[in-house]
């Protein structure tokens, strides 16, 4: 009972200065547009972002087509490229876990490839693709490879000798000791890597979606709005963009957690 | 190396086969620096079949690295390492490892851990679940089968490794201070417990550690090892019958002697650090 009371108590602990953090930005914007100094076209009150928010549930008239249309485009490129990059990501790291010679030629390269911000590849896939579906999927692919090989690779670098060791006096080998022991100890520092991999291809994906302009899309949608001056409605698409991040980030924590009080680790708030 | 008197009884004269064997058997390693050190010796140690043997000495003497070459965990640099004869040339099933630590693989239950073991060796589906359940009872862990290895205590886990090292039925098992880490009272507890499994299953058993009464309770034979490089210097036979108290006036008198030579080793090691330093 006292146990279920704390928890209760540290997740209101938790809400509470996010909320807080919030009520205050929205107090700020809201008595910044109040003076009337800045007018609706620069900077549109909370208010006006809510019932543009609203509309462009239903809406589909300027840019052609609703809020939730977009989303769900953009989440059919993120899943389709994240999972292209996850599959390539993963198996050069494996490469690069398995073969000291592959991780300092092939992880070099990885390591430097993530200093690149991916949307720099841009100008380079609208060349080889042209201005297509296909040039927005090899951006979001791109972001997502160095961090799945980096990550992969390091979290099977890391799993503790001592289970391996185990695991080999219990007669486990080759094969067997990789993916009944190795792999399952590496999965913690493995969805560390889905995570920031997720990240990073989803703001490849608005980039690629705002610069390569016509389609569907958020990104889309945001630069459609850019063009017919809907300063609120931009303000709408960000806040979907934001809410579709803090639901990808939820279900990450769900499944953190679920690993992490399995094999008890210490989780992170 | 020179062999004590027997200090309690006369020894039974069992002239059983040779179960493991360390022949001309020694290892370096390079340090941090890139020196060789001298890790062990030359070792020449010849275990019976069913013997308790404890490997006791100054830290850095080479008994973990012993124990390695016994589990195949590490080659030899000259000598070698047999078992029933045959060369040791990897780690495996039929040579049980207790670690340091209990190596528990964490994203498995108490009980999966145990029947992972027994999948390795071959144990069929149906059988694993009540073999499992069978050594946890030993073990006093029946209650805790479905529990996450974080969730028990030190001295549980170390019973749980216990378990499922002892349910694949090995030849051989090895043991490196696996109850170093726990509290006074828990180990004692844990050494009774040992001693009333062993007796049932009477394992081969090589068991490392730095605790001289922890050696005089459970072993046959206690062999010391010198300061590193480390050799093998001396060994009591302890001939006590089992189940042996820890209370045991004779015992007391086996531990005094062994500590006292223990001593002279780490002195040994000490003097050298301070004329590094």
């Amino acid at each position: 009972m006292s146990n279920g009371n704390g928890r209760l108590r540290s997740a209101g602990g938790q809400i509470a200065p996010r909320l807080a953090a919030i009520g205050l930005l929205l107090l700020a914007w809201w008595a910044t547009t109040a003076t009337g100094l800045l007018s609706e076209s620069v900077l549109p009150s909370p208010g006006a972002v809510l019932s543009a928010f609203a509309e462009s549930f239903a809406t589909p008239d300027p840019p052609r087509e609703s809020i939730l249309q977009a989303t769900q485009a953009s989440l059919v490129r993120l899943v389709v490229g994240l999972t292209v990059g996850i599959v390539v990501g993963t198996a050069i790291g494996l490469a690069m876990a398995a073969s000291a010679f592959v991780q300092r030629s092939i992880g070099g390269l990885m390591a430097g490839l993530q200093a690149l911000p991916s949307i720099a590849w841009l100008p380079l896939a609208i060349l080889w693709f042209g201005l297509s579906e296909r040039a927005i999927l090899f951006v979001v692919i791109i972001a997502a490879i160095p961090a799945m090989a980096i990550a992969s690779a390091s979290s099977i670098r890391l799993v503790p000798p001592l289970l391996v060791r185990a695991g080999r006096t219990l007669g486990a080998r080759s094969w067997v000791l990789q993916r009944r022991v190795i792999l399952p100890a590496a999965v913690p520092g493995y969805v560390a890597g889905l995570q920031s991999a997720w990240a990073l291809s989803w703001r490849a994906l608005m980039a690629g979606e705002l610069i390569s302009t016509g389609g569907k899309g958020l990104g889309h949608l945001l630069d459609a709005n850019r063009q017919v001056f809907l300063v609120s409605r931009i303000f709408a698409v960000m806040l979907m963009i934001i809410i579709v991040g803090m639901v990808v980030e939820a279900l990450f924590g769900v499944l953190e957690r679920r690993i992490g009080n399995r094999r008890g680790l210490l989780v992170a708030a | 190396m020179r062999t004590e008197p027997a200090l309690v009884s006369v020894p039974e004269g069992r002239a059983d086969a040779t179960k493991l064997a360390a022949s001309g058997v020694s290892k370096t390693f390079r340090n941090a620096r890139g020196e060789v050190v001298s890790a062990l010796g030359e070792v020449d140690l010849s275990i019976r079949d069913g013997e308790f043997v404890c490997l006791i000495g100054p830290s850095g003497c080479g008994k973990t690295t012993l124990l390695n070459l016994f589990a195949g965990l590490d080659r030899p640099d000259t000598g070698e390492i047999a078992m029933d004869g045959k060369p040791v040339t990897g780690p495996g099933p039929d040579r049980a490892v207790l670690f340091q630590e209990p190596a528990l693989f964490p994203w498995l239950s108490v009980r999966s851990n145990v029947e992972f073991a027994l999948e390795l060796i071959g144990v069929p589906r149906a059988e694993r679940t009540e073999r499992a359940m069978d050594w946890l009872r030993r073990v006093h862990l029946g209650r805790f089968a479905n529990a996450q290895p974080h969730e028990l205590s030190g001295g549980m886990r170390s019973r749980a490794a216990l378990a499922r090292a002892l349910a694949c039925q090995p030849q051989v098992l090895l043991a490196d201070e696996p109850f170093a880490a726990l509290d006074a009272q828990t180990r004692e507890i844990l050494q009774r417990e040992l001693q009333e499994v062993w007796s049932e299953t009477r394992n081969t058993f090589v068991f490392v550690t730095h605790n001289v009464r922890e050696a005089v309770f459970l072993a046959d034979r206690v062999v010391l090892m010198s300061a590193p490089p480390g050799r093998l210097v001396a060994e009591h036979r302890i001939t006590a019958p089992r189940p042996r108290e820890y209370e045991d006036v004779l015992l007391s008198k086996v531990v005094v002697d062994i500590h006292d030579h223990l001593l002279k080793e780490v002195e040994k090691v000490v003097e050298r650090e301070r004329e590094i330093a």
